[in-house]
């Protein structure tokens, strides 16, 4: 359940292991800063579960080239990338790209 | 003792055991959808009384790669902390694979060298739980003019010398070999003698497409190297290098093992060069020298005749360390190949799995 105050973020079962398990991870919006972003939120995973960041992103902050983040139906890469803003109660989805053979 | 033999796959790391070098059992796939190009076997923890640890190089084409090690032999896994190989922020570069994991001697414990894409040495202190960028290397002024090769810039092999911990050679593709005499600290290419491909210079100091190397612990100074293009032999750790692909049908190929105490002996797995490259006659065939490089005899009982268009990747050869030797190899189209008597006889132990990258064999305690 999405709470007003939180980021809602969907992580796909082959990133549980860095989620004790769990579908999604709530993050307080409070955490983010003054303009909350979608580097914000990765930002604060970074110090909250470091784990699942570093298969997001990569040491240089860059978002991977087959990871994919929703924010609603929208991919962000299709917004602003990791400067896309976030407001309370959204969720944003990690879904792997489709590639591979 | 029974024989562990990691197979490294494009799509997972699966497991060999078996009693006799005869009849193998297989589990796996370990991490799959994940390319598993460095696999390792750690002996060290076993002599204080621990497990052989086993070390992959993992990495996922989503979500990047990281390094994991088993204390268990490959029961359970445990993933570094953060992938535990991650370039420093100023370098601006980031981990696209581990390419090699090389536990060093008995002598420095704990200690495990990771050769990686782009082409740059970590060392862990820890056992391979942590590492950092060896910056010697990194920062050598070569570095901004390496090319590239078709595997991508990749730091391929690690040689750390058997008796001299501050001496170490590195293969760099396609900048050849470089050498350090200080533990890192400082480097120099190492290439005289061998040929560069495709180069104007044909024997510059750096650029030479180097595909592996390898040598034999009771004997550090000799090494036998696979070069994309050429075969050469090293008598004094790499300072320099004289071709002995004499009589091979073809000196282009990826892979070369050392025999693991018979002195002058290696194998390698020849290809036709270099927009064919599949073996010659289509024949499945390792070739070992029995007297450093100065003949080579086919191998192929057992392996197949006709219509092999089989190639084998530059870590996909191995020895193992039992008297007599164990060799093994992985192809492309994912058989992999075992011999209990140092190659002269071959049997397919396992076929179907992916492409095979990379094999290690040992003899456990």
């Amino acid at each position: 359940m999405t709470s007003g105050s939180t980021v809602h973020v969907r992580v796909p079962a082959s990133l549980r292991t860095y989620t004790g398990g769990r579908s999604a991870v709530d993050v307080d919006l409070a955490e983010l800063g003054q303009e909350p972003t979608i580097g914000a939120l990765l930002d604060r995973l970074a110090k909250t579960h470091p784990d699942l960041e570093c298969r997001l992103r990569d040491e240089q902050r860059r978002l991977r080239r087959h990871v994919n983040l929703f924010l609603g139906n929208d991919n962000v890469r299709d917004l602003s990338e990791q400067d896309t803003p976030l407001a309370a109660g959204v969720e944003v989805a990690v879904m792997p790209a489709v590639s591979g053979g | 003792m029974p024989t562990l033999l990691m197979i490294g796959t494009r799509k997972g790391l699966f497991l060999a055991r078996s009693d006799d070098r005869l009849a193998w059992s297989l589990d796996g796939p370990h991490f799959p959808m994940n390319s598993v190009y460095a696999a390792a076997m750690d002996p060290r923890p076993a002599a204080s009384g621990g497990s052989v640890r086993l070390l992959a190089g993992a990495d996922s084409e989503h979500w990047g790669p990281s390094v994991f090690r088993s204390d268990d032999l490959g029961a359970s896994w445990q993933e570094t902390e953060g992938g535990a190989i991650r370039f420093p922020a100023e370098t601006g570069a980031a981990l696209v694979r581990t390419w090699q994991l090389r536990p060093a001697g008995a002598d420095q414990p704990g200690v495990v060298w990771a050769g990686v894409e782009p082409g740059a040495l970590f060392r862990s202190d820890d056992g391979a739980e942590r590492f950092s960028l060896v910056e010697g290397l990194w920062d050598h002024p070569h570095r901004e003019q390496w090319m590239p090769g078709g595997g991508g810039l990749c730091l391929h092999t690690i040689m750390p010398h058997a008796s001299d911990t501050d001496r170490m050679l590195v293969g760099v593709s396609a900048a050849g070999v470089y050498r350090t005499d200080d533990g890192g600290k400082s480097w120099e290419a190492s290439n005289t003698g061998i040929h560069a491909w495709r180069m104007p210079d044909e024997h510059p100091e750096f650029g030479q497409c180097v595909h592996k190397f390898a040598g034999q612990p009771d004997r550090p100074d000799e090494l036998f190297l696979q070069n994309h293009g050429g075969v050469y032999r090293s008598d004094d750790f790499g300072a320099t290098w004289s071709a002995i692909g004499g009589n091979l049908p073809a000196d282009f190929g990826f892979p070369v093992a050392a025999h693991p105490h018979r002195p002058g002996t290696a194998y390698v797995y020849p290809l036709v060069k270099d927009e064919h490259r599949m073996p010659p006659h289509d024949r499945c065939r390792i070739y070992r020298t029995s007297d450093a490089g100065e003949s080579w005899e086919p191998l192929d009982d057992g392996l197949p005749r006709e219509h092999a268009y089989v190639s084998v990747l530059r870590d996909a050869l191995c020895t193992d360390d039992a008297d007599p030797a164990g060799v093994y190899f992985g192809t492309r189209s994912g058989e992999v190949f075992a011999s209990a008597d140092e190659g002269t006889s071959w049997t397919s132990i396992v076929r179907h799995l992916p492409d095979v990258l990379v094999v290690r064999a040992a003899e456990l305690p």
